[in-house]
């Protein structure tokens, strides 16, 4: 009889294996149910060909557009934001509103993103139709309002790595009569230049795969966009708008693509992630 | 003197940066109580049925956000049960049992599932939905056990993570002590370290919870509807609260709908910034209880 050591631990193992599975049998439910949209037609069609259902045609090329301008967009209006905020947290500020900006920063990643959304229709997409004109909801409106989602990741990240630089590096420096900004720009970044890339990148990650924002804010026109004033549509809110449709139907079986193509997407962010993280120790 | 000039700016534009950010951040949160406050109410939660009779489950609600509500607290019990054991045990053997490589590669895993969009993982259980209903039943379709075990596998590595982190990083003096006056690794994991690592697991578990509250991308593919009153069953469709605000925004038909919609925005603020706090809170208050409870 096995000890209740023995046996705990390969409890602890059984868990360990059937968590792991899920995160495989995720893939693998998308690449089953989406076999008959790859024996219908080719890999570049799937992802570099129109969308043209009365045509036959399934291709996803506009939505990844869509998911790119947005996202791509969103992290460039976010990176000044965070970067101001983060140097505040980490050096700039004094105590007190240190301690303040960083609460807020806590509470804002509580917020749920459907709130975003929600006042983004009724705020954001009134102020941008007549302000700059167009559709007003578009690109950018989803950017503006999706940057804001992502700056706590964004933040959090940067202000961490900025605290996590060896404190007798900023000592040594503030000996040599460095000031509050010199210390940061010339000590503190140049040493957590990596742990920030991983930030932006987990963020730009956020940014890719959300949904409700782009979904309600976007538009969702299945159209490559041309200008940051047209609507576009993601690949996340393709899978929601078109789950709709006939189980058994070509257009049903896109958002497996789409499916794969975010779950690719998130695998090669993790990838980059960790081998910076592995730089980071190397250099260490 | 570029160089002194390049500096400033750089304090400056920090400065505005920041400021513009809690601006847009606190034109946000006034909008939204500008508008929501007056909603709020008996009136938002119960519509016209009268609350005591509504709790006692004698009428029902059609025109106020309890079922939605009801919904959203099922969603997140169901799925925080189904969760649970399963993300400490992955969590307890990654910290206490794995091999350096195992760790590696499971903990990859991990890192991928934490950053999968939350619609893929939604799409998961919608196939899953699928497949049930072609190999098993007609009757099995999308529905709130569905929903709860998508929401349970999105924030599997929410639990996973915080488990593992907060065992991991316990000191060495507490490690190893009851280990080297004769107690059993089990014993060991089971009466010091689990007890020392609660307050970082429980606020782990507490992050988890808020993101099945506030999470829609996953239901929105799993059997969530406009109106299904309080769930029946576990095999029946539900409402949920961000679904309700999602689909107020683009179907409302008057401005009482409207507002109720601003209303529910901040009954949902509300929970998952308490839940917030807690968590925080938790993370000191939990850490003495434990240690000094034995």
């Amino acid at each position: 009889m096995p000890s209740k050591d023995a046996l705990a631990k390969s409890v602890f193992l059984c868990c360990a294996i059937a968590s792991a599975a899920i995160i495989l049998a995720i893939l693998g439910f998308m690449v089953a149910l989406g076999i008959p949209l790859f024996r219908e037609s080719t890999f570049s069609a799937i992802w570099f060909g129109p969308w043209a259902p009365h045509r036959g045609a399934y291709g996803i090329w506009a939505m990844i557009c869509g998911t790119f301008w947005i996202a791509l967009l969103a992290t460039i209006i976010c990176l000044p934001l965070s970067l101001g905020m983060s140097f505040v947290i980490a050096s700039l500020g004094g105590r007190r509103i240190r301690k303040l900006l960083g609460a807020l920063v806590q509470f804002m990643t509580g917020i749920p993103t459907v709130i975003y959304g929600f006042v983004g229709i009724f705020l954001l997409v009134p102020l941008i139709r007549q302000g700059l004109g167009g559709p007003g909801m578009s690109v950018l409106t989803a950017s503006i309002m999706l940057a804001i989602l992502i700056s706590p990741t964004m933040i959090l990240f940067f202000t961490d790595s900025l605290l996590a630089v060896n404190t007798a590096y900023v000592q040594a420096a503030k000996a040599l009569g460095a000031n509050r900004v010199q210390r940061l720009l010339y000590v503190m970044v140049p040493r957590a230049l990596g742990g920030m890339a991983s930030g932006f990148i987990l963020a730009l990650g956020r940014a890719l795969g959300d949904t409700l924002i782009a979904l309600m804010l976007a538009g969702n026109a299945i159209r490559a966009p041309q200008g940051f004033l047209e609507p576009a549509r993601t690949l996340t809110a393709h899978i929601a708008l078109v789950k709709a449709a006939d189980f058994d139907s070509m257009e049903f079986r896109s958002i497996f693509a789409c499916g794969i193509t975010l779950y690719l997407f998130t695998v090669l962010a993790t990838i980059a992630v960790r081998m910076m993280a592995r730089e980071r120790v190397a250099v260490s | 003197m570029m160089r002194v000039f390049a500096e400033r700016m750089v304090e400056y534009l920090s400065w505005a940066m920041a400021f513009l950010l809690c601006l847009s951040l606190s034109v946000f949160l006034s909008y939204l109580l500008i508008k929501g406050l007056p909603s709020l109410g008996t009136e938002l939660v119960f519509g016209k049925a009268d609350p005591l009779s509504v709790l006692m489950g004698r009428e029902r609600v059609f025109d106020g956000i309890f079922p939605a509500i009801i919904g959203t607290l099922c969603l997140v019990v169901l799925s925080t049960v189904i969760a649970l054991p399963l993300g400490i045990c992955s969590g307890i053997y990654l910290s206490e049992y794995a091999t350096p490589v195992m760790k590696k590669a499971v903990g990859g895993l991990f890192d991928v599932l934490a950053g999968i969009p939350s619609i893929v993982v939604g799409l998961y259980g919608f196939s899953v939905a699928i497949f049930l209903h072609h190999h098993f039943s007609g009757r099995l379709g999308p529905c709130l056990l569905i929903s709860a075990l998508s929401l349970g596998v999105l924030v599997l590595p929410y639990i996973v993570r915080s488990t593992q982190t907060s065992l991991e990083e316990l000191p060495a003096h507490i490690r190893h002590t009851a280990t080297a006056l004769g107690a059993t690794r089990l014993q060991n994991i089971a009466y010091v370290l689990i007890p020392n690592a609660l307050s970082g697991i429980s606020s782990g578990v507490i992050l988890a919870i808020g993101r099945c509250a506030e999470d829609t991308a996953v239901i929105l593919l799993t059997g969530v509807v406009a109106t299904a009153g309080v769930p029946s069953s576990l095999l029946a469709q539900y409402e949920a609260l961000p679904f309700y605000i999602y689909y107020i925004s683009s179907q409302y038909t008057n401005p009482a709908e409207l507002s109720n919609g601003y209303g529910a925005c901040l009954v949902l603020l509300g929970i998952c910034s308490a839940l917030f706090m807690v968590a925080h809170g938790m993370k000191k208050r939990l850490f003495h209880w434990a240690l000094y409870r034995l």
